[in-house]
C-alpha cells in the first residue's frame, strides 16, 4: 500500500528528492594542503588559500577525486572521465573567496542507482542524478559575542560530495531508508564517515505534493537537515504544510526553508525572488579534470565489497535468511565480525548468536561493535563448544553471560563451573525415571492424549540435571520411557 | 658614461668582473628613485633599506662565486606581486594596509636569483587600465615628452609604473603582468621592450588576480636581451599554479642571435585598421622591410576574428575579475569600513576601497555572468575566444611568427581619452588577441613618432615558442637601432 497523506480533498502523494552533502575523508582539503580533520582549535586548519588571500590558487587533491570516483562506483553510477569545476559566486562571511568552487555543468559522476529496503521487505530503486565535488564553507557562529559573529574556517575548503537523487522518493520512510543506504555505502567505501551529528553528512530535502497521476507541483527545498529522523519528520511536516496551502486555495511558492526540530515544522528562509544568482562560470584557476579509464578501473578493482553484494553472498555462503543478512551487513564492522565468526562454523548458529544475545549484550552494556562485549575469538570458541557438544545451547546462554561479565574465555568458564554437557545415557535415563516417577499424574494425562506435556518432562529432566543434559539424548530417553 | 647607462646585461657583466659592486649600483638607483619618484610616482612603495641589504648579500654572493646573472641587479616589482613583509596594494585602496605573509613564485624566483628590489611599482588599480590613471595612489608620469611640450603623458598601463621606472632609469628592469596588453602597451609608450610570455610559462601564484585565464607575468626592460635574462629567472613550472605549464625552460638568451633567415613572418591584414595613425602603419611597413632584408619570408595571413578581440576581452576579463575581486570584503585583511550588519560592511568597504574603473568592471562582469545574460555574453564570448585561438593556430601552420604594431597610437596626454572608457579600451586592440589566444608576444621599440614619442612593434609567436619571438625581436631591435632617451631620467 503506497504511502499517502489524507487531506480534506482526498489523498496526496508526497514527492521527495534528496541532495546529500557528504564530507570526503581525506588528509587535506580539496584545494589546499591544510588538514581536513574534524576538530582542532578554531581556525587552526586554515591555509592562505582557504582564507582567500590575494594571489592564492587552488590545486586539486587527487585523493578527493579518487574518493568521489569510489563513491560513484559504489552508487553504480557513470564515471565521467571529463569533468570541470565552476565557481558559484555569493557573498558570505564564512566563504572567504566570495565563491565556492563546485561542479555545475560537468559533474565527475553521472546517473546511478541505489536499492532501498522498506519495513515490509519491499525493495525499491532510487535513481541518482549525479555526484559532484565541491568545497565546504566555514562555520559562522552568531551566539559567541553580543554584537559580532565569529568565523571558524577549519571546515572551509574541505572536500564535499553532493549526491543528488532523482525525485523518486515517495514517503518519509523511503527518505530515511535512502539516506541510511547512502550513509551505509559511503561508510563501506571509507569515503565519508557519515557522521551527521558532526555535520560531515547533511541533506537538503526537496519536497512537493500532488494528486495521483498529476505532473509534479512546485517544490520547496529544506536546507541542511542533519539526522535521518529529522529528514523523515521534515518530509512529513513540509508535505502537510503544502497540502494545507493547496487545500485552502493557496499556491505553494518555490523557496528555501529550514526545519525546526524543536517545533517539528519548517519555516521560510528565503523566497525565489531573494534567491541568489550564483553566476556560475568555469573556474579559470583549474584545468578540466581528465581521468584515465585505467585509473578508474584500478579504483574499481580495489573497491571493498558493497553491502548489497555482501548481503547476497552471506545468504548463499552461510545459508542465513535475507533479513538476518541485512541486519548483519548494516555496517561493515558488524559484517566483518560476523564473517570472522561464521568462517568454518555453522553460519546460521553464528547469525543467531550475533543478532540475538550478542546485540542484546552490546545494547545492555552500552558497548559497540568496535569495542564488543565479548571478542569474536571468545564467541567463536563458544560456538565450537556447542558444535562439539561440550555444552548445549541452554548452558551456552549462561556461559555467554559469564563471558560478558568476566571477560573469561568460554572453555575456562565451562571447566571452572563444571558445565560440561552430560551425554552419559545411564545418568540421563536415571534422571528421566525419577522425573516420571515424581509426576505420575502428568504421565497419566500424557498417555490419555495430552501430547504437549512432553516438553514439560524434558524441561523437568534438564532442570534436574542443572541444564547440562544433552538435549537430543534427553528427548530420546523421555520418549523411550514414556513408551 | 654614467652607471645608469649600463643595461641589465652590461651591469651583470660589470658586476661579475667586479668593476662595480652591487651596493654601488643599488645606492645609485636608490638615490635616483629618491630624486625622481616624487615627480614620476612610478613606485607606490620604495624599499631602499631592503634593497641595500639585498645588494650587500649580492656582493657576498658574487664574491663567493655563487652569483646568477641577475645577482645584484636593481629592479622594480609591479605592486601586483605579493612580496613577503612588503606592503602589496595592487594600487587599490582596499589593500592599503595589506602586508603579505608570503612571496609570489615569480618575485621569489627573482629574489632567489639575487635580484635587488627597489620598490613596488605603481599600476592601474588591480591592473585594470591602459594609462595608469586608475591607480588608487595617483597616476604615473611618462618620462617621455612630446617635442616642444611639457604636457604630462601617460606611461600606458596597467604596468605603467614599471615602464616609467625603467624608462626614467630608476630601475634597471621591472616585472609586469599582462592581461590584455599591460606589459606590451606601456613598454611601447616608454621606448622599452617587454614580453608577455605564453600563458602558463610564468606562475601566477601570489600575483593578485585580475582575470585568471589571461593574466601572465613577464619582464620589462630596456632591450630584448635584458628581457631574455629576466625571463630566464622568472619562468618555470609551479605546482602551486594548476595552469602553469609542465615544460622545461630554455635559455632564452641563446635565441637572440639566431637571426630570422628563412623564418616565415605573417602579416595579418586585419590589423590594418581604418583610422589607424599613418605613422604606426609606416613603422609597421619598416619592420616588414627590416625582416625581409635579413632573410625572412613575408607572408600575408588572415586572422579573421580579430575584430571580435576587444568585445570578447571586455566580457571575459571583467567576468573573471568580478569573481576574483569578491574576496576583498573587509573581513580578513585589507581595508574595512564597519557597517550595521554584514551586507552593510561589504557595501561600505567595497564602495570606499575600489575606484571607479574597478567598480565599472565588476558591474560589467557581474552583468555578463547573470542569469539570462550568461549565454548571450559570457558563453558567446568564450566561443568566439576559441575562434580567435583557432585563427592563431591556423596561421601558425603557415608562419613562424607574426608582426603587428603594438598600440594604435603613441603615449597620450594625462587627461586625454578620459571621457569615454570605450576610447580607452581601444588602446588594447592589437594586444588583446594574443592574450585571448595565450600565445607569447613581445613589443620592441622601433622608432619615434613625428612628435618624438616612442612607437613599438609587436612580435607574436607560437605557444611556448618565446625563442622565435626573441629572435625576431632582436632582429627588429638591431635594424631599428632605437637609441632615443627621454630627457627626464637618472643620469
Amino acid at each position: 500500500m503506497a504511502y499517502s497523506l489524507e487531506g480534506r480533498t482526498g489523498a496526496w502523494e508526497v514527492v521527495v528528492g534528496l541532495e546529500v552533502h557528504a564530507q570526503v575523508i581525506s588528509e587535506s582539503k580539496l584545494f589546499s594542503g591544510a588538514s581536513a580533520t574534524y576538530g582542532g582549535a578554531p581556525n587552526a586548519h586554515v591555509s592562505f588559500i582557504d582564507a582567500g588571500f590575494p594571489g592564492m590558487l587552488p590545486v586539486i587533491n587527487k585523493e578527493c577525486v579518487a574518493q568521489a570516483v569510489r563513491t560513484g562506483l559504489g552508487l553504480k553510477a557513470q564515471i565521467n572521465l571529463f569533468s570541470r569545476f565552476d565557481r558559484k559566486n555569493y557573498f558570505y562571511a564564512d566563504l572567504p573567496q566570495g565563491y565556492q568552487i563546485s561542479q555545475f555543468a560537468h559533474p565527475i559522476v553521472g546517473t546511478g542507482e541505489v536499492e532501498i529496503e522498506l519495513q515490509d521487505g519491499t525493495i525499491k530503486h532510487i535513481g541518482i542524478t549525479r555526484l559532484h565535488l565541491e568545497q565546504d564553507a566555514g562555520k559562522s557562529m552568531h551566539d559567541q559575542h553580543p554584537s559580532k559573529s565569529v568565523i571558524d574556517l577549519n571546515r572551509a575548503g574541505v572536500g564535499l560530495m553532493e549526491i543528488v537523487s532523482e525525485p523518486d522518493i515517495r514517503s518519509p520512510e523511503e527518505a530515511g531508508a535512502y539516506l541510511r543506504k547512502i550513509r551505509q555505502i559511503v561508510r563501506y567505501l571509507g569515503t565519508c564517515d557519515g557522521n551527521m551529528e558532526e555535520g560531515s553528512m547533511r541533506a537538503d530535502v526537496n519536497v512537493s505534493v500532488r494528486k495521483a497521476g498529476e505532473e509534479f507541483r512546485t517544490r520547496c527545498e529544506i536546507k541542511n537537515v542533519n539526522s535521518v529522523r529529522f529528514v523523515m519528520h521534515a518530509v512529513e511536516a513540509e508535505a502537510l504544510r503544502q497540502i494545507e496551502v493547496w487545500e485552502s486555495g493557496g499556491e505553494v511558492v518555490q523557496e528555501t526553508r529550514l526545519y525546526d526540530p524543536a517545533k517539528g515544522e519548517t519555516r521560510s528562509m528565503r523566497s525565489k525572488e531573494d534567491a541568489h544568482d550564483y553566476r556560475y562560470f568555469p573556474e579559470p584557476d583549474l584545468l578540466p579534470l581528465m581521468l584515465e579509464q585505467s585509473w578508474v578501473d584500478e579504483l574499481a578493482a580495489t573497491l571493498p565489497e558493497l553491502p548489497d553484494e555482501k548481503r547476497t553472498r552471506f545468504c548463499t555462503e552461510y545459508g542465513i535468511p535475507f533479513y538476518d543478512a541485512g541486519v548483519l551487513v548494516a555496517d561493515q564492522t558488524t559484517a566483518d565480525f560476523y564473517e570472522t565468526l561464521a568462517k568454518g562454523r555453522d553460519g546460521k548458529l553464528a547469525a543467531n548468536w550475533v543478532t540475538g544475545d550478542f546485540f542484546a549484550a552490546m545494547n545492555r552494556t552500552g558497548k559497540s561493535i568496535e569495542n564488543p562485549p565479548v571478542t569474536v575469538e571468545a564467541l567463536g570458541q563458544m560456538l565450537d563448544l556447542i558444535a562439539d557438544k561440550t555444552i548445549n545451547g541452554r548452558i551456552a546462554k549462561d556461559v555467554f553471560e559469564e563471558m560478558v561479565e568476566t571477560g573469561k574465555m568460554p572453555a575456562a568458564i565451562v571447566e571452572e563451573k563444571g558445565l560440561k554437557q552430560v551425554t552419559d545415557t545411564g545418568a540421563i535415563d536415571d534422571a528421566v525415571t525419577k522425573v516420571l516417577a515424581d509426576n505420575q499424574d502428568k504421565v497419566a494425562e500424557y498417555k490419555s492424549g495430552k501430547d504437549k506435556l512432553f516438553g514439560f518432562f524434558v524441561g523437568q529432566v534438564m532442570k534436574a540435571m542443572q541444564g547440562k543434559g544433552n538435549p537430543a539424548l534427553v528427548n530420546e530417553a523421555v520418549k523411550k520411557q514414556l513408551g | 658614461m654614467s652607471i645608469f647607462d649600463l643595461s641589465l646585461a652590461s651591469a651583470a657583466k660589470a658586476l661579475k668582473a667586479k668593476e662595480i659592486s652591487a651596493v654601488e649600483l643599488t645606492t645609485a638607483y636608490n638615490a635616483a628613485v629618491a630624486s625622481l619618484n616624487p615627480r614620476l610616482n612610478a613606485y607606490i612603495t620604495t624599499t631602499p633599506e631592503l634593497a641595500l641589504a639585498q645588494a650587500k648579500a649580492a656582493d657576498a654572493r658574487i664574491a663567493a662565486g655563487t652569483a646568477t646573472p641577475l645577482t645584484g641587479i636593481p629592479i622594480a616589482m609591479k605592486d601586483l606581486f605579493c612580496t613577503e613583509g612588503v606592503r602589496t596594494t595592487a594600487a587599490s585602496k582596499i589593500l592599503e594596509p595589506f602586508i603579505p605573509p608570503y612571496e609570489s613564485t615569480v618575485s621569489g624566483k627573482l629574489k632567489a636569483a639575487g635580484a635587488v628590489m627597489l620598490g613596488k611599482a605603481n599600476l592601474d588599480e588591480f591592473a585594470m587600465g591602459s594609462s595608469n590613471i586608475t591607480s588608487g595612489y595617483g597616476s604615473v608620469e611618462n618620462p617621455w615628452k612630446r617635442q616642444g611640450s611639457d604636457a604630462k603623458l601617460v606611461p600606458g598601463g596597467s604596468s605603467g609604473g614599471s615602464a616609467a621606472a625603467v624608462a626614467a632609469r630608476i630601475a634597471l628592469a621591472a616585472t609586469g603582468t599582462d592581461t590584455g596588453g599591460s606589459i606590451r602597451q606601456p613598454v611601447a609608450f616608454c621606448g622599452l621592450a617587454g614580453i608577455k610570455p605564453t600563458y602558463g610559462r610564468c606562475s601566477r601564484w601570489g600575483v593578485v588576480a585580475f582575470a585568471s585565464s589571461l593574466d601572465q607575468p613577464g619582464p620589462m626592460a630596456r632591450n630584448v636581451e635584458d628581457n631574455a635574462m629576466m625571463l630566464n629567472a622568472m619562468a618555470g613550472f609551479d605546482e602551486r599554479d594548476s595552469t602553469s605549464a609542465v615544460r622545461a625552460v630554455p635559455d632564452f638568451t641563446a635565441a637572440l642571435t639566431r637571426g630570422v633567415k628563412g623564418l616565415k613572418i605573417g602579416i595579418p591584414a586585419e590589423y590594418r585598421l581604418k583610422g589607424t595613425n599613418p605613422e604606426i602603419l609606416a613603422l609597421w611597413d619598416k619592420g616588414i622591410a627590416w625582416l625581409k632584408a635579413q632573410g625572412a619570408e613575408i607572408i600575408d595571413i588572415c586572422l579573421p576574428h580579430t575584430k571580435y578581440g576587444l568585445p570578447v576581452y571586455y566580457i571575459v576579463a571583467p567576468a573573471e575579475a568580478s569573481s576574483n575581486l569578491a574576496r576583498y570584503d573587509g573581513v580578513r585583511y585589507g581595508k574595512r569600513v564597519d557597517g550595521e550588519d554584514l551586507i552593510d560592511l561589504y557595501e561600505r568597504t567595497r564602495a570606499a576601497g575600489f575606484g571607479a574603473e574597478v567598480k565599472r568592471r565588476i558591474m560589467i562582469g557581474t552583468y555578463v555572468l547573470s542569469h539570462g545574460y550568461y549565454d548571450a555574453y559570457y558563453l558567446k564570448a568564450q566561443k568566439v575566444r576559441n575562434l580567435i585561438l583557432k585563427d592563431f593556430t591556423d596561421a601558425f601552420t603557415k608562419v613562424d611568427a607574426i608582426l603587428t604594431p603594438t598600440a594604435p597610437s603613441a603615449a597620450f596626454g594625462l587627461g586625454e581619452k578620459m571621457d569615454d572608457p570605450i576610447t580607452m579600451y581601444l588602446n588594447d586592440v592589437f594586444t588583446v588577441p594574443a592574450s585571448l589566444a595565450g600565445v607569447p608576444a613581445m613589443s620592441v621599440p622601433a622608432g619615434l613618432s613625428a612628435e618624438g614619442l616612442p612607437l613599438g612593434l609587436q612580435i607574436i609567436g607560437k605557444h611556448f615558442d618565446e625563442e622565435t619571438v626573441f629572435a625576431v625581436s632582436a632582429a627588429i631591435e638591431t635594424a631599428a637601432g632605437f637609441s632615443a632617451l627621454p630627457e627626464l631620467r637618472a643620469k
